[in-house]
């Protein structure tokens, strides 16, 4: 067991380092530490194109097809280096982190050879279509239906919660395809593009007032039937296996940006005094130590090489981060006091902390809530007896 | 960097997990409690399974292994609740390795690896100083302001006390210090090293434990007509307790690993997983008793035993509050 790097993955962090620095101190000063999903999609698109150009848009991903097949410490090392430098949230994190893999691990070669190279190249934004209204922690209860048209598949229904579907240019769909099917049968997983005159597309205010979500129509939207991953009625296999990316590489990164949350919480605490007050001291430590043991447990879930397999470290990731990073969204307020309520008159967004307090209350909802995370380590982490199921 | 045992470590964890899951029966622990120490235990341990020189080079008739080992070890031990002075033992071990006192190393080492000197560790605070095992040692380790003191146990007043954790009883101990252990501020700063260590890890196994039994419990227990753990009641309050092993987990090897690299986090590390596995254990030492309802308060159930053992842990070698304080200054860049 080691904690350690070896010389020549160090020796891999100060190329990536370098690089980053360069590319944030000098033309992307621009987009540098943007915190949020929403801001300059524009110059966001530019930069996905930039990281292709010089290789680090998917590192992970074998040579051919646009990668760099870094193993997993340097992929480690990029993740946490991206994020110290301040590099913005990936636009098409959806696309890089969890289509790429699903394609690479499920898809044919025909899709592969459409789909990941405009993906590689930042030329491809991707979302996902899995949360309807009807259909959220209960997500196999999905409606929206695809019905065979000669070489199409026509689509009809709706999708909700849909992260950065008004900059994305292509969207991953489950959808029913078989009549008469309940739950996880007869579900398949369709790649459609959004620029088609069947989808609409309203973005949801939050409750820090930006627009990150959106509801996604289909009113007869259409996509070739060569577009659907895996086997008719595999759709559930296909989303489990993508969602299983999901708890990858790409948490190490996350965690820089929860360091830079931390750390302005510290400098708030040093600025106005509460960081001499004992009961502040203890909820630091707390912050500090939960951190520290997120990236630990990180590293133990990635040393495992089950890649993503729901046990252990795994399986009890989610519910970490997500209540770390609320409970730290309180602290944050506790330390600024009124302080934390306010903002200049003219300011477009809150501040970091402010909008750190209120976006980690998604945190514990989307991506599975914590009570259905709870449910998922108790039945499948502890072996305890399946709730009874409604009929519904 | 792998950040999981090696195949060498997997193989103590099992050999150490067998070794105490056949001996360190619920039932020897409950006679051990009479006297404070199962020494048939001990000298098994320290001799058949060759652990007494865990940490001890091998030109000194150790098996030279390190910090990893040594919790892999104390998590197996605290699993099952083993009444066996391993504190007290990893403490001293490390103070004489860092002290290099040739002569105090000749004369205690050989003994102790063999498991026929066993050694109690304390540590001086404000009000007097309460260590476990020392009225069944030869040996004392008391570690001060002055240093590490150790101390032939008959030169010591030793009170020995009713304990809460009877399978590691506490004695109230006076005795004035002569010279302390060479080598400056290293013997002291290795046997606390060594020791929030063990007792991570020993929180670590006990809590785990104490989630299984629980678990099974929950399975098998029916009430209106289906498994009490089939309701998210249940279920929610024991998915929380894993949540919060697998940190400790996480917590334990981070120390673990950091001390045997000498890593720059080594003193973050120990004050983390000290402070967060005690609570841990704690806490699912209390829903044990709580989840299995009137059996669990019961004498005859094992419950209070690990609750007991998770608040002595708790209590030694600095309480949560102590080591959160010390998080709290080296993340604030303070002077320690």
């Amino acid at each position: 067991m080691k904690l350690g790097f070896s010389d020549m993955e160090e020796a891999f962090r100060r190329e990536c380092a370098s690089w980053l620095e360069d590319q944030m101190a000098g033309e992307f000063a621009d987009i540098r530490g943007i915190a949020n999903l929403v801001d300059k999609p524009e110059r966001r698109k530019a930069w996905e194109r930039r990281l292709a150009e010089h290789r680090y848009s998917c590192i992970g991903w074998p040579i051919a097809w646009g990668g760099r097949d870094a193993t997993l410490n340097e992929q480690v090392i990029f993740a946490e280096e991206y994020a110290r430098a301040g590099a913005p949230n990936r636009l098409n994190h959806m696309g890089v982190e969890l289509l790429g893999p699903t394609l690479l691990a499920l898809g044919s070669s025909e899709q592969k050879a459409r789909f990941l190279p405009a993906i590689a190249e930042g030329t491809a934004i991707w979302c996902q279509g899995y949360s309807e209204p009807g259909a959220g922690s209960d997500l196999a209860a999905i409606r929206t239906r695809a019905r065979r048209d000669g070489d199409e598949w026509v689509i009809e229904g709706q999708k909700i919660w849909t992260s950065l579907a008004q900059f994305a240019d292509m969207i991953f769909v489950l959808a029913r395809t078989e009549d008469g099917t309940r739950g996880r049968e007869g579900l398949s997983f369709l790649l459609v593009d959004l620029d088609q005159p069947g989808i609409a597309i309203r973005p949801i205010r939050q409750i820090n007032g930006e627009a990150e979500f959106n509801e996604v129509f289909f009113d007869g939207a259409r996509c070739p039937v060569e577009n659907m991953v895996g086997a008719e009625g595999e759709g559930w296999t296909v989303s489990t296996t993508l969602l299983s990316f999901e708890r990858g590489i790409s948490t190490l990164g996350q965690q820089m940006q929860f360091r830079n949350e931390l750390d302005a919480v510290i400098a708030g605490a040093k600025r106005n005094g509460k960081a001499a007050d004992p009961v502040f001291r203890q909820r630091l430590a707390e912050a500090e130590i939960g951190l520290r043991l997120m990236r630990y447990g990180a590293l133990r879930m990635l040393a495992d090489g089950k890649g993503g397999a729901l046990a252990g470290a795994a399986l009890t990731y989610k519910i970490q981060w997500a209540s770390w990073r609320r409970a730290l969204g309180e602290l944050a307020m506790d330390v600024l006091g009124q302080e934390g309520e306010v903002a200049p008159a003219d300011a477009e967004a809150w501040p970091l902390l402010t909008n750190l307090y209120l976006y980690s209350r998604a945190d514990t909802i989307y991506g599975g809530t914590n009570q259905i995370q709870r449910n998922l380590i108790a039945e499948r982490g502890l072996g305890l007896p399946r709730e009874p199921r409604g009929n519904a | 960097m792998a950040f999981a045992l090696d195949e060498q470590q997997e193989m103590i964890a099992e050999t150490a997990a067998a070794f105490f899951a056949e001996n360190a029966t619920s039932e020897r622990t409950r006679a051990a409690m009479a006297s404070g120490i199962d020494r048939d235990l001990w000298r098994a341990y320290c001799r058949e399974l060759g652990f007494g020189g865990l940490m001890v080079p091998e030109d000194l008739g150790g098996a030279g292994l390190g910090h990893v080992e040594l919790a892999i070890v104390a998590e197996q031990a605290g699993r099952t609740l083993a009444a066996i002075p391993l504190l007290g033992h990893a403490m001293a071990t490390a103070a004489l390795l860092a002290s290099d006192d040739r002569a105090a190393i000749d004369a205690h080492l050989p003994a102790m690896v063999a498991g026929d000197r066993i050694v109690a560790a304390g540590e001086r605070g404000g009000e007097g100083l309460l260590v476990p095992h020392a009225a069944q040692c030869d040996l004392l380790l008391l570690l001060g302001e002055g240093g590490a003191h150790l101390i032939a146990a008959r030169a010591a007043t030793i009170e020995p006390m009713k304990s809460l954790d009877e399978t590691r009883p506490l004695a109230r101990v006076h005795a004035s210090a002569g010279d302390p252990l060479p080598g400056g501020a290293a013997p002291c700063e290795a046997a606390r090293a060594a020791g929030v260590l063990c007792l991570a890890a020993e929180a670590l196994g006990g809590a785990q434990e104490a989630l299984d039994r629980t678990v099974a419990f929950a399975q098998e227990r029916e009430q209106f007509g289906r498994p009490v753990g089939s309701f998210q009641a249940y279920k929610h309050r024991l998915a929380d307790r894993a949540v919060e092993i697998e940190q400790a987990r996480s917590a334990v090897w981070w120390a673990a690993c950091a001390l045997d690299e000498r890593h720059e986090t080594r003193a973050l590390a120990l004050h983390a997983a000290k402070s967060f596995c005690a609570d841990t254990y704690l806490r699912v030492a209390g829903d044990m008793i709580q989840l299995h309802g009137g059996i669990g308060f019961t004498w005859e159930h094992d419950a209070h035993l690990f609750f007991k053992r998770a608040r002595a842990i708790a209590n030694m070698l600095g309480d949560g509050p102590h080591h959160r304080e010390r998080v709290a200054r080296i993340m604030l860049d303070e002077a320690a």
